[in-house]
């Protein structure tokens, strides 16, 4: 329909070639063409159910009451970090302190109760300072003009060394968190998998019904333009940093308090990457503009699916890792091929 | 025709005297004058470095004169930023940079004025964006297939019309296209010439349109600048002029300056 004249040079778009012939397909294929390329969430829920079926035939444990409960006790997490990497991967943005942060704000809590403070006081406080490093990491970023690559690189091994000294490289335990408290806030089974679903819808109404989640998509898809319309695009960003340092602090909270001791030596590079692949295998573009929090979430569901599966079936974590990689390498590959019939499909 | 008449003795929506500019040792700007009128679609033509962008610039907002008044319905204003301009209704619109590409028809037109509920939760009311978009869109005539439609599915033509019609929905009084039907086909260009004259024939919106192409500027305008060396030296309404005298305008310009060349070359030589 369009003269493909009209493509304008420094155009951000992905730019379908000049003589690109009008593929509008019909029938089901079509149709199904279209679903997938419109809902960037399809392609990651086809692997998903895949995966749980073939799972679920090969073993009988899979579905067995206690095995759910390890996926999504693995799986939440990642989830809760994947979406909040998505407001920033959709401002053009990426966090690699996530998992630092995740790690940090249970030690936080463990220091101040060391110091006398009661365990209410000292988790609010943790979850403070998990505000004030997403707004350091923003401001850094923002503000001095860093690319948040190197801004959040920096912060992660800042807050590594920081617990690595403090904690005097020795093990804790999670203090003082029984009873009913401790039941919502992380030892019950569902507790934290509810959480991060809390957390997870709330992120979804977020980004698509709220005028800071439109304000989010308009800085990462047009960042010039977006200023330009008055958008605070700067604030977004912090703001949007703020709310994965927060969710990341949160998360890693109940997650410790379940597993009750904590290892100053453990690196948060492992829930911090497998965050960002759930986001990216699930739709999210690298380079802003778009985000689905339902995409990475079900990221998440099929990273914990793969290594649950591969645990029953007998495979070694090594493999797993390889098979990891292997499943990023397609669902990207999946995903570019898909923009590109998108930009097709539209001329 | 007739808004153009009736408005001729009225004051101009905008005016500028003796604006100049200069930036180091060049002098962009040596004193433009011009007056724009309601309703008025206004060509600026000129070469390179004659000033047009220049001028463009400090009219909305985006760089200072050095001297020279500008008057909006015969006031005086400074225009601090573009922001300045655009509160006293000014506004440039770039239609490959206005838009975010992801964001739907009407979710852009809505950029940053977006309709809420629930106070400080943002809370967006799609539906009455969605209505209201499809109601201003009809209202000045632009047909969009689908306002859901996201603007990177949307061709060059339609880019810019919605771009224009954000401007003028958030009440812009004063609108500068740069090349508005650059790289555009027929169809295109016939949308936009026909946004481009409703606006300024029936919501009495002014337009000033840079553009090298002097088709372009006959289908669009009713009156044309030509600027030279950083003044206008030449004002028509498009019925008063043609094709030709423009071109043989420029051309002159051109062998002026040639020739201006040649005798500064000459001078060099001679004077060691």
């Amino acid at each position: 329909m369009a003269s493909q004249a009209t493509l304008t040079p420094g155009e951000t778009s992905p730019a379908a070639p000049p003589a690109a012939p009008s593929t509008a397909r019909r029938g089901p294929a079509g149709s199904l063409l279209r679903l997938f390329v419109s809902r960037r969430e399809a392609t990651i829920f086809v692997v998903a159910v895949a995966i749980i079926v073939y799972f679920a035939a090969r073993t009988s444990e899979f579905y067995s009451y206690a095995n759910i409960v390890t996926i999504v006790q693995y799986m939440a997490p990642i989830a809760v970090i994947g979406v909040g990497e998505v407001f920033l991967l959709t401002l053009g943005e990426i966090d690699l302190s996530a998992g630092q942060i995740f790690l940090v704000s249970p030690w936080i809590v463990v220091w101040l109760q060391q110091a006398g403070l009661p365990i209410g006081w000292a988790i609010t406080v943790s979850l403070l300072c998990c505000l004030a490093i997403g707004a350091i990491n923003g401001l850094i970023t923002v503000l001095l003009n860093v690319p948040s690559f190197v801004t959040t690189l920096g912060t992660y091994f800042s807050l590594l060394g920081l617990v690595l000294i403090v904690s005097n490289d020795a093990q804790a335990d999670m203090p003082g968190t029984t009873g009913t408290f401790g039941q919502i806030f992380g030892i019950s089974s569902w507790s934290e998998i509810g959480w991060a679903l809390l957390i997870v819808v709330a992120l979804h109404i977020v980004l698509k019904r709220t005028r800071f989640g439109m304000h989010v998509t308009a800085t990462g898809g047009n960042y010039l333009g977006a200023a330009e319309a008055g958008i605070p695009v700067r604030r977004v960003k912090v703001w949007s940093f703020m709310i994965l340092a927060f969710g990341a602090g949160f998360i890693g909270l109940l997650d410790s308090i379940r597993i009750q001791s904590l290892d100053p030596a453990s690196p948060g590079t492992t829930v911090m990457f497998s965050a960002v692949s759930a986001a990216v295998i699930g739709g999210t573009s690298l380079l802003g503009g778009r985000g689905t929090i339902i995409g990475a979430t079900i990221g998440a569901i099929v990273l914990g699916v793969l290594e649950d599966g591969f645990n029953l079936i007998g495979v070694s974590a090594n493999e797993f890792t390889l098979v990891t990689g292997l499943v990023i390498l397609v669902a990207m590959a999946i995903n570019v091929q898909l923009s590109r019939v998108g930009a097709r499909m539209r001329t | 025709m007739t808004a153009i008449d009736e408005a001729a003795g009225t004051t101009p929506v905008l005016q500028t005297e003796g604006i100049t500019k200069r930036f180091g040792a060049v002098v962009a700007l040596r004193g433009v004058d011009i007056q724009l009128r309601s309703g008025e679609v206004l060509g600026l033509v000129g070469d390179n470095g004659a000033g047009k962008s220049t001028f463009v610039k400090i009219v909305c907002g985006f760089q200072r004169p050095d001297s020279g008044r500008i008057l909006i319905d015969g006031r005086e204003v400074h225009l601090h930023s573009v922001k300045d301009a655009r509160a006293h209704g000014i506004e440039a619109v770039y239609h490959d940079l206005a838009l975010v590409p992801q964001l739907s028809v009407y979710q852009n037109l809505f950029l940053n004025r977006e309709v809420t509920t629930l106070g400080r939760l943002g809370w967006l009311s799609t539906r009455k964006m969605r209505a209201q978009a499809q109601a201003y869109l009809d209202d000045i005539k632009v047909s969009i297939p689908n306002i859901e439609a996201e603007a990177e599915t949307l061709s060059g033509g339609q880019r810019q019309a919605i771009a224009v019609a954000r401007a003028t929905r958030q009440n812009a009084k004063i609108l500068l296209l740069d090349e508005p039907l650059a790289a555009m086909g027929a169809k295109e260009s016939a949308l936009i010439i026909d946004l481009v004259k409703d606006l300024a024939a029936n919501r009495g919106v002014s337009i000033l349109v840079i553009d090298h192409n002097y088709t372009h500027l006959f289908e669009l305008c009713d009156r044309v600048n030509v600027f030279q060396q950083g003044r206008v030296t030449f004002d028509r309404r498009v019925e008063d002029t043609s094709l030709e005298e423009l071109t043989e305008l420029m051309v002159s310009e051109y062998r002026r300056q040639v020739m201006a060349g040649h005798r500064e070359l000459g001078d060099e030589v001679t004077a060691p």
